[in-house]
C-alpha cells in the first residue's frame, strides 16, 4: 500500500536528458499525489496541469500514485503547479519545515539561499527570511532529506542553527520572543525608574519634610544644587526609560498620527521642561514660590506606564493561551512503516498513504482512517467531548488526539497543513484577528481621540492660565500634564480585540470554532433557530427501536431469525437490524435460499424455518394474516419509525420497527436553546407525521416538513422576514444554501472535516449542545465586549474633565499627575484582565 | 487681560489650529500600486510607526499583493486587519508577510492594526 521505497529515481536522469534538448528547456518532476480514489481522479490531475502555462506533458499513474510532469521552469514553477493539483481537490505528497539559519545578515544573503535550495532536486520552493534567520521550504520528503538541505545551505556559504527541526518553534515562537524580550526590556526600564522616583520624589518636596525644610529653605542654594542634582538623575529615566514614548511618537508623527506615546512623551517632556526652567532660570518667574520641579512627575509616570505596558504584554499573552494549547497539541514524531520497518520520523516528513504505527498513550500525528487495530481515542483536545471515543477498522482519527487503550494502525489521509488540527489553528487565528461589528464605533473614536485630547489640554491650560487662581503657571503646566497622562486610547483600543481572542479561543477549546467577530456577534442576537432533522437531531443513519412479537414467540428469537435474514441484505435499514441484534450479543447465522424482493421485502430459510420479512403488501401477497399486529405497527409508524412485519413458517410473528434515532442529548439542548429565550424550529425532508414524532420526542413545537432540500434557504429567509435574527443547524453540505442564508449558519462537522466554507460556526463534535455553548459563549463574550467598553469610555469620559479640573471651582478636586499616571496605566490593565476572565468560562454540560 | 495672557491664549489657539491641520485636514496623496506581469498590482508597505505608504491605489477587479515589512516589536502592529474583506494577517518582525485581496467594486477601504492605532486606505479605483 505504500509505496514510498518506490517513488522516484526517473527524474534527475530524465531531468538531465530533457534539459540537454536546446530549444524546449524542460524538466521533469515526480509528485506523489493523495487522495486519488477514483477511475477518474488521473484524468482530472492530467487536465488541470495541461492548463498550467508551461506544463508540456502530465502523466498520472493511478497504480503507483505519481505524477510525472514535464514542465519548462522558464514558464511555470513548481508551485503552480502544486496549486494546480490542489485547486482540483487533491493532496500533494509534500512536507514544509523551518530551517534556521546562521550569519545570514543581508538581502543578497536571502537571495543565494533561496536559491541554494531551489536548485536542490526535491526542494520544491524555499523562501529564506532575515527576520527569523530562518529558510520556510516546502519539499518532497521521499526525494530529499535534512542532510541534503543542510548541505545545500553550506555549500552557498552559510549554516544550518540546529540540526533538529522543531515544529512547535513554527508558528508562535517568533512573536512569542519578541513579546518576551520587549517585556524584560519594559521591566528593566520600570525599575529603574521606581529606583530613581523614590529620592527625587522625597526632596522634590522638602517643605512636607521636616528635616529637610530647614537644611534646604526656599529659594536657598542648597536647594537649587539638590534640585538640580535630581534633575540629572532624571534625564536618564526621561531618555532611555521612557525612549519608547518619544521612538513611538516621532514613528507616528511621521504618518501624521497620534496615540499614546505622543500623549506621554508631550506630558513628560513639558514637565522636565518646567523643572529645567525653574532651575536653571528662576528669574523668568515673576514669583519665586513658582520655581517649582516636577522632576517626580516624569520619573513616576514613566515608571508606571511602562509598569502599564509590561503588565499588559503578559496579560495579551495570556488572551493567545488557547491557540497555544492547540499548537501544542502537534505531535513531533511519527512512527510509519517504510520498507516494511517501523520507523520514527519527524511528523513533517509524514506522507499521504503512508502507514502509521499508534501505540497506546501515543499521540495520534496526522489525520488518517484505522486499517488495522482498534483503540479508544481521547478526542477532547479538539472535539471538547469529554468521552474517549471507540476507534475501529475504518473509523476516521483526528490528529493531535490521544491514544488511549490499544494499538492500531491507520493510513494518513491528510498531513501537514491539510489536517483537522492544523485547519483549527488556522482558522482561529483568522476569526481572531477579525474585526467585530461593534469595534467600527471604536475606530471611528480612536481616529480622532488623540489629538482631540491634546486640543483639550491646550485648552485647558489657556483656561487655567486666563481664569485659574495663583500660581497660575504651575496650576495651568499641572494640569496640562494631568490631561495627557490621563487619557487613555489603548484601553479603547484594546477593549475588543482582547475579549474576541478570548472567546474565540474559549470555543475552540470546547470544539466550536467561530468564524469570525461577525459571527460571534450575529450569534448574541439570534432570536429563533432552524435545526435539520436528519443528522442534527438525529443520528442520520437508522438503528433498530422495537421488537414487538404476537404471543407465543420469543423476542429474542424473532429478532434474531430476523436479522440472520438480513445479514445477506445491503439495505440500510437491514443494516440497522444486524447491527441492533449484535448489540444485544445475539449469534446470528447464515440463511439459506436468501431472496431479495424488490420493494417488498427478504425472504429466507434459517435453523429450517421459514423467514419472511417485508412490509403489508409482502404479507397480503404471501397470504399471511396481520390484522393482530395492526394497532401496534400503527403506533410505531405515529413515533415516526419504520415498522416492518416478520413471518415465521407461514404465521405473523411480530414487528421489527427501525427508525433514526435522537441523539442523547439533542433533547436537553433544545430545551436550553428555549430556556435562552430562542425559537427552535425543525427543518425536515420527511412527512409530517415523522417530523411530528421526533419534534415531539425532543420538545420542537414548530415544525416545517416536506421541504425539499432546494427549498431550505428559502424557509430561512421565510422566517427572517419574520422580523427574526435566525440561526441554521445543519451539515455543510446539503444544508449549505441555508446555512449561507441565514443570520449566522452553524455547520455539524464530520470527523476530520472542519473547513465549511458555508459556515459562520462550525461544531467539530456532531452534538447540538455545541449550540448551546456556541450560543452562550457569544453572549458572554460580547457582554465582556460591552464592559471593556462601557469601561474605557467611561474611564475617559470621567477622567478627562476631571483632570482638566472642571470640579475644581466647585469641590475643588485637582488631580495629581502621579495618580493620573496610575490610573491611566492600570485602565488597559484592566480591560485586558476583563477579558482573561472569560477564560473561566465552562460550557453547560448535558445532565448538569 | 495682562500681555502674558494675551500670549498664552494666542499660542495655545495656534497650537489648537495647528493640531487640527496637522492630523486631521492634511491627507496623503496615496501610492498607486505596480503591476506586474503575474497581473497582481503589488506595493510594498513598511509597518513602523503607521504604514508607509499608507494610502494605496489600486483598480477594481483585479488582485492586489500588499507585502507588508514590520520594522518593530511594539505589539499592537504585529497584525493587519482587512475588516471590509474579512481577512487578517500576523507581521513577525522583520518578515515580508504578502496580503492578497480582490477589490470588486470601487470605493475606499480602510485596513489598521486591531486596535486601530495604525490605519492605511486602500483605494479601489
Amino acid at each position: 500500500m505504500n509505496n514510498s521505497g518506490v517513488v522516484n529515481t526517473g527524474s534527475e536522469s530524465g531531468a538531465a536528458t530533457a534539459t540537454s534538448e536546446p530549444l524546449a528547456k524542460r524538466q521533469r518532476i515526480d509528485l506523489r499525489i493523495g487522495g486519488m480514489t477514483c477511475a477518474h481522479c488521473p484524468t482530472a490531475i492530467e487536465k488541470a496541469l495541461a492548463a498550467v502555462d508551461g506544463v508540456s506533458g502530465a502523466h498520472v499513474n493511478p497504480a503507483t500514485k505519481i505524477a510525472r510532469i514535464d514542465y519548462d521552469p522558464s514558464r511555470t514553477k513548481i508551485a503552480s503547479i502544486l496549486q494546480a493539483i490542489r485547486a482540483v481537490g487533491y493532496t500533494v505528497g509534500t512536507a514544509t519545515a523551518r530551517i534556521p539559519i546562521k550569519n545570514m545578515h543581508c538581502s543578497s544573503c536571502v537571495i543565494r539561499v533561496e536559491l541554494a535550495l531551489q536548485m536542490t532536486p526535491g526542494i520544491v520552493s524555499a523562501r529564506a527570511n532575515l527576520g527569523p534567520n530562518a529558510a520556510d521550504i516546502e519539499y518532497q520528503p521521499e526525494k530529499v532529506d535534512f542532510q541534503e538541505i543542510r548541505k545545500a545551505i553550506e555549500s552557498a556559504g552559510y549554516r544550518v542553527a540546529e540540526p533538529k527541526i522543531d515544529p512547535q518553534s513554527e508558528t508562535l515562537d517568533p512573536s512569542e520572543a519578541a513579546n518576551d524580550e520587549e517585556y524584560r526590556t519594559l521591566m528593566r526600564k520600570f525599575w529603574f525608574a521606581a529606583v530613581i522616583s523614590i529620592p527625587v520624589m522625597a526632596l522634590s518636596y522638602p517643605d512636607l519634610i521636616l528635616g529637610l525644610r530647614d537644611w534646604m529653605p526656599m529659594g536657598s542654594d542648597a536647594r537649587r544644587t539638590v534640585w538640580a542634582l535630581l534633575g540629572v538623575l532624571s534625564l536618564p529615566v526621561l531618555v532611555w526609560a521612557g525612549s519608547q514614548f518619544f521612538t513611538g511618537m516621532w514613528d507616528a508623527l511621521k504618518h501624521r498620527a497620534a496615540n499614546m506615546h505622543t500623549l506621554i512623551a508631550i506630558g513628560i517632556s513639558a514637565a522636565y521642561a518646567y523643572s529645567v526652567v525653574a532651575v536653571a532660570a528662576p528669574g523668568v518667574f515673576p514669583n519665586m514660590a513658582l520655581a517649582e520641579v516636577f522632576w517626580d512627575v516624569t520619573d513616576v509616570v514613566v515608571a508606571l506606564v511602562v509598569l502599564g505596558l509590561a503588565l499588559e504584554i503578559k496579560a495579551k499573552g495570556r488572551t493567545s493561551q488557547a491557540i497555544k494549547k492547540l499548537i501544542g497539541l502537534q505531535a513531533k514524531t511519527a512512527r510509519v512503516i517504510r520498507d516494511g520497518k517501523e520507523t520514527d520520523i519527524p511528523v513533517e516528513e509524514v506522507l499521504v498513504e503512508d502507514v502509521v504505527v499508534v501505540r497506546p498513550g501515543e499521540k495520534v500525528p496526522v489525520d488518517g482512517k484505522v486499517i488495522a487495530g482498534a483503540s479508544a481515542i481521547d478526542e477532547s483536545m479538539i472535539t471538547g467531548e469529554s468521552m474517549p471515543v471507540e476507534k475501529q477498522m475504518g473509523d476516521e482519527v483526528i490528529g493531535g488526539t490521544l491514544n488511549k487503550t490499544g494499538s492500531f494502525r491507520f493510513i494518513a489521509t491528510k498531513v501537514g497543513k491539510d489536517t483537522a488540527l492544523a485547519t483549527i489553528i488556522r482558522m482561529v487565528k483568522d476569526a481572531q484577528g477579525s474585526k467585530a461589528p461593534i469595534q467600527r464605533v471604536v475606530d471611528t473614536v480612536s481616529g480622532y481621540f488623540v489629538p482631540a485630547v491634546m486640543i483639550l489640554a491646550v485648552l485647558a491650560f489657556i483656561a487655567w492660565y486666563n481664569f485659574g487662581p495663583e500660581p497660575r503657571s504651575i496650576f495651568s503646566t499641572v494640569i496640562f500634564v494631568t490631561t495627557l497622562i490621563i487619557a487613555c486610547p489603548c484601553a479603547l483600543g484594546l477593549a475588543t480585540p482582547t475579549s474576541l481572542t478570548v472567546g474565540i479561543g474559549k470555543g475552540a477549546e470546547n470544539g466550536i470554532l467561530i468564524r469570525s467577530g461577525d459571527a460571534l456577534q450575529a450569534s448574541e442576537k439570534l432570536d429563533s433557530i432552524i435545526l435539520d432533522k436528519t443528522g442534527t437531531i438525529t443520528r442520520g443513519e437508522p438503528a433498530l427501536t422495537d421488537v414487538v412479537v404476537t404471543p407465543g414467540h420469543d423476542e429474542q428469537e424473532v429478532l434474531r431469525l430476523t436479522a440472520s435474514l438480513e445479514r445477506g441484505s445491503e439495505h440500510p435499514l437491514g443494516e440497522a437490524i444486524v447491527k441492533g441484534a449484535e448489540a444485544r450479543k445475539l449469534t446470528l447465522i447464515d440463511a439459506e435460499g436468501f431472496t431479495a424482493i424488490p420493494g417488498l421485502g427478504v425472504s429466507g430459510r434459517i435453523d429450517s424455518h421459514d423467514v419472511l420479512f417485508g412490509n403489508a403488501k409482502l404479507m397480503r401477497d404471501r397470504g399471511i394474516a396481520v390484522q393482530l399486529q395492526q394497532t401496534d405497527w400503527e403506533r410505531l409508524a405515529n413515533e415516526g419509525k419504520t415498522p416492518m412485519y416478520v413471518a415465521i413458517d407461514g404465521s405473523a410473528a411480530g414487528l421489527v420497527a427501525v427508525a433514526d434515532t435522537v441523539k442523547p442529548d439533542s433533547k436537553a439542548a433544545i430545551a436550553i436553546l428555549k430556556g435562552l429565550g430562542i425559537e427552535v424550529v425543525m427543518l425536515t425532508g420527511d412527512n409530517e407525521r415523522t417530523g411530528r414524532a421526533i419534534a415531539r420526542e425532543v420538545g420542537i413545537d414548530r415544525v416545517l416538513a416536506e421541504v425539499l432540500p432546494n427549498d431550505k434557504a428559502h424557509e430561512v429567509q421565510k422566517l427572517q422576514l419574520e422580523g427574526k435574527s435566525v440561526g441554521m443547524v445543519g451539515d455543510g453540505v446539503n444544508d449549505a444554501p441555508a446555512l449561507a442564508q441565514a443570520d449566522v449558519g452553524f455547520a455539524i462537522g464530520t470527523g476530520t472535516d472542519v473547513a465549511i466554507e458555508a459556515s459562520d460556526v462550525t461544531l467539530i463534535k456532531g452534538s447540538l449542545m455545541g449550540v448551546v455553548t456556541a450560543i452562550e459563549i457569544s453572549r458572554a463574550t460580547m457582554r465582556n465586549v460591552r464592559q471593556n467598553l462601557v469601561g474605557a469610555f467611561g474611564y475617559n469620559t470621567l477622567g478627562i474633565p476631571v483632570a482638566m479640573g472642571v470640579l475644581y471651582p466647585f469641590i475643588g478636586l485637582l488631580l495629581s499627575p502621579l495618580i493620573a499616571a496610575a490610573a491611566m496605566a492600570f485602565s488597559s490593565v484592566t480591560v485586558v484582565t476583563n477579558a482573561n476572565r472569560l477564560r473561566f468560562f465552562q460550557p453547560r454540560r448535558t445532565g448538569s | 487681560m495682562t500681555p502674558d495672557r494675551w500670549i498664552v491664549t494666542a499660542t495655545g489657539l495656534a497650537l489648537i489650529a495647528f493640531i487640527v491641520w496637522f492630523f486631521w485636514l492634511k491627507r496623503s496623496t496615496g501610492f498607486r500600486a505596480t503591476e506586474t506581469s503575474g497581473g497582481y498590482q503589488e506595493a510594498m508597505i513598511l509597518v513602523k510607526g503607521g504604514y508607509t505608504p499608507d494610502t494605496i491605489i489600486v483598480r477594481s477587479g483585479r488582485p492586489v499583493r500588499l507585502n507588508f515589512r514590520r520594522e518593530e516589536t511594539a505589539s499592537c502592529s504585529d497584525k493587519v486587519i482587512f475588516a471590509d474583506f474579512q481577512k487578517s494577517a500576523e507581521l513577525p518582525t522583520g518578515q515580508v508577510v504578502a496580503v492578497e485581496l480582490l477589490p470588486k467594486e470601487p470605493g475606499e477601504f480602510g485596513f489598521a492594526c486591531p486596535m486601530g492605532m495604525f490605519r492605511g486606505r486602500l483605494i479601489v479605483e
